[in-house]
């Protein structure tokens, strides 16, 4: 009997142990990555030091490195594609936890979270051999021509002549869709069924007693959305847009497509550009030396600026959660 | 007071006019996305996409893409899955509460949505370097270590279902058990992970999807292969790194050959994500 409780005592220590360090793999996977990207990329920071943020010159045939235009192909995609998809997904939120017939909620949001299933290579190809050539076609020669300031009839619209910096946004004689913006809305598109979702369930958890009182004393649905649920749930909302902002940095094929691939800084978002994942994606496999070391380099720095934009989105999504228990 | 009155009411129409604009705007572009990809999919799919391997290029077709992503996924979610099971059981049955519990629970979340790129250059540098240092060159990129980048992708898919099933297996079963004096870690295997059986196959099957369409890691740890292998050690082809070759590609047939590849893995995610979500319909979770 007592050599029978050792064992299971023994088997129960073991088994804990195993689980205990299975999920401290967790841990180990998010810690090794950031290591091993910021090991790789010892010799391009070691080497440039400073100077690799803020240098937009990528010239391996010199072996010179710089950071600012990958940097700033990410930064500039995930913005627009917050731009778009923030009120879009506040929009399809509201439209199913609102607006829409009880019906019709179910199949809808099925539908919009099939989204997030895609792969993204396929939004990828579907941006390369369709949307970049629409917009090339359709939608290019209107912005260039009522946004930029170098239309091609060279009369300058009043947004041009008035408006500061938008002139130079949309300039561009670069004949191919593919650009910055074109990245940025592809992006939209991915991360709208992430956001709405996030979104949506949260504007579930508020309580029902608070949308009825609104109602009773004659409010709108508007100004329920806007009065009552929004604030309620602002903190899980900002999480959410995070979350999007996470995905959307990260995000490799969709943009690898349609972005264009130039190493170069150009204001206008008609132009083609790059994106730190873009970059490592194009050049890791034929890259070797200092190269290969400015690539993970620049990993480690995405990798840094995902993870803090991920953790300020779990905390915001947390904070609404404990409310959620009282 | 009329004025402000009809001003509430235009304010209000105009609002549920946009959200639902906004509605049709997301489903315009999931039919436009998958109408393009049956439309091109279709139109080039034929049996030599499944009989042919990419050597012969455009007369080719992408079987060796296919058995490398059968071969790829199958390990990464035969290393991914006992991980995964038996860590989201220690967050859901032994760190409840507990402060190493939740920073793990935490850091799992944030693992789920971490760019899978950097994953790829993480096990490049852990497996692909050693690899080819110990064999001096002879083993370089492999299906295996294809395998283990997605396996990391897989992994916070499935310790997060596990975790969240588990904590819903009622505590009665539980305090059943140990009443009888059953080892925890017999309830644990024998009990509680069986009866949240289907919810843990749930997150397999999830883990699977995402795994299937994820290309970036793959391009520099299973490389590419243009001929059929087994051997996992082996460069491989898979489906998401052919489609991203053949869409770099300048010529038409090679487009043709990637719009049928894309088509056959929409299908096989799309079909994947409706099984699993059959399955969950009994039980309600969320995965963001």
């Amino acid at each position: 009997m007592e050599q029978h409780s050792r064992r299971d005592a023994r088997h129960e220590r073991l088994f804990r142990w195993l689980l205990q360090g299975c999920a401290l793999l967790v841990l180990a996977s998010l810690l090794g990555a950031a290591g091993a990207t910021l090991w790789g990329g010892r010799e391009a920071f070691g080497t440039f030091g400073w100077h690799f943020l803020v240098s937009s010159e990528w010239d391996p045939g010199n072996d010179v490195y710089g950071a600012l235009v990958p940097v700033y192909g990410t930064l500039a995609t995930s913005f627009i594609a917050l731009l778009i998809a923030v009120p879009i997904s506040f929009g399809i939120a509201l439209y199913l936890s609102e607006v829409a017939p009880a019906w019709l909620r179910t199949p809808v949001a099925a539908a919009i979270e099939l989204l997030a299933g895609i792969p993204s290579i396929i939004y990828g190809m579907w941006g390369l051999f369709v949307f970049a050539p629409f917009f090339a076609e359709h939608v290019k020669p209107w912005l260039t021509s009522n946004l930029g300031n170098q239309p091609d009839d060279g009369k300058l619209s009043w947004v041009a002549e008035h408006v500061p910096f938008v002139g130079k946004l949309f300039a561009s004689d670069y004949p191919f869709g593919a650009s910055i913006l074109v990245a940025g809305i592809v992006l939209a598109i991915m991360v709208i069924p992430f956001v709405s979702s996030v979104m949506r369930e949260v504007f579930q958890t508020v309580p029902t007693r608070l949308k009825e009182s609104a109602y009773a004393l004659g409010s709108s649905t508007w100004e329920v959305a806007w009065g009552i649920v929004l604030p309620y749930t602002r903190s899980a909302v900002i999480g959410g847009i995070f979350l999007g902002l996470g995905r959307a940095l990260g995000e490799t094929m969709a943009v690898t497509f349609v972005l264009g691939n130039a190493m170069t800084l150009s204001a206008s978002l008609l132009d083609p550009g790059t994106s730190i994942a873009s970059t490592i994606a194009n050049q890791f496999s034929e890259a070797a030396g200092l190269q290969k070391s400015a690539l993970m380099a620049v990993a480690f720095l995405l990798f840094v600026v995902t993870f803090i934009v991920l953790l300020i989105a779990r905390l915001m999504l947390r904070r609404l959660a404990s409310k959620e228990g009282r | 007071m009329n004025a402000l009155y009809l001003r509430r009411r235009i304010v209000n129409a105009l609002a549920m006019l946009l959200s639902t604009l906004a509605t049709l705007v997301g489903l315009t572009f999931l039919a436009w996305i998958l109408w393009e990809t049956l439309r091109q999919g279709i139109g080039a799919l034929d049996l030599k996409l499944f009989t042919r391997i990419t050597a012969y290029g455009e007369d080719g077709g992408l079987l060796n893409s296919m058995v490398g992503s059968v071969i790829i996924n199958f390990i990464g979610i035969g290393i991914a899955t006992p991980i995964g099971v038996l860590a989201g059981t220690w967050l859901a049955e032994y760190a409840d509460h507990t402060r190493l519990g939740e920073m793990i629970r935490f850091l799992n979340d944030i693992l789920l949505s971490a760019p899978s790129i950097v994953l790829g250059l993480f096990v490049y540098t852990i497996i692909v370097l050693p690899s080819t240092a110990l064999t001096h060159g002879s083993t370089t990129f492999s299906g295996f270590a294809g395998g283990v980048a997605l396996a990391l992708i897989a992994l916070p898919v499935i310790v997060r279902t596990t975790d969240e099933m588990l904590r819903l297996v009622p505590s009665t079963l539980r305090e059943a058990a140990l009443s009888l004096g059953v080892p925890q870690w017999k309830l644990t295997l024998q009990i509680l992970i069986r009866a949240a059986r289907s919810g843990i196959v749930t997150g397999v099957l999830l883990a699977l999807a995402r795994i299937s369409g994820e290309t970036a890691p793959l391009l520099f740890t299973a490389f590419g292969n243009n001929y059929t292998v087994f051997n996992p050690m082996d460069k491989m082809s898979s489906l998401p790194q052919i489609i991203y070759q053949y869409a770099n590609d300048p010529g038409d047939a090679m487009h043709a050959l990637a719009w049928a590849g894309a088509f056959v893995l929409t299908m096989f995610v799309l079909l994947l994500s409706l099984a699993s979500r059959l399955l969950l319909s009994r039980t309600k979770v969320t995965h963001d």
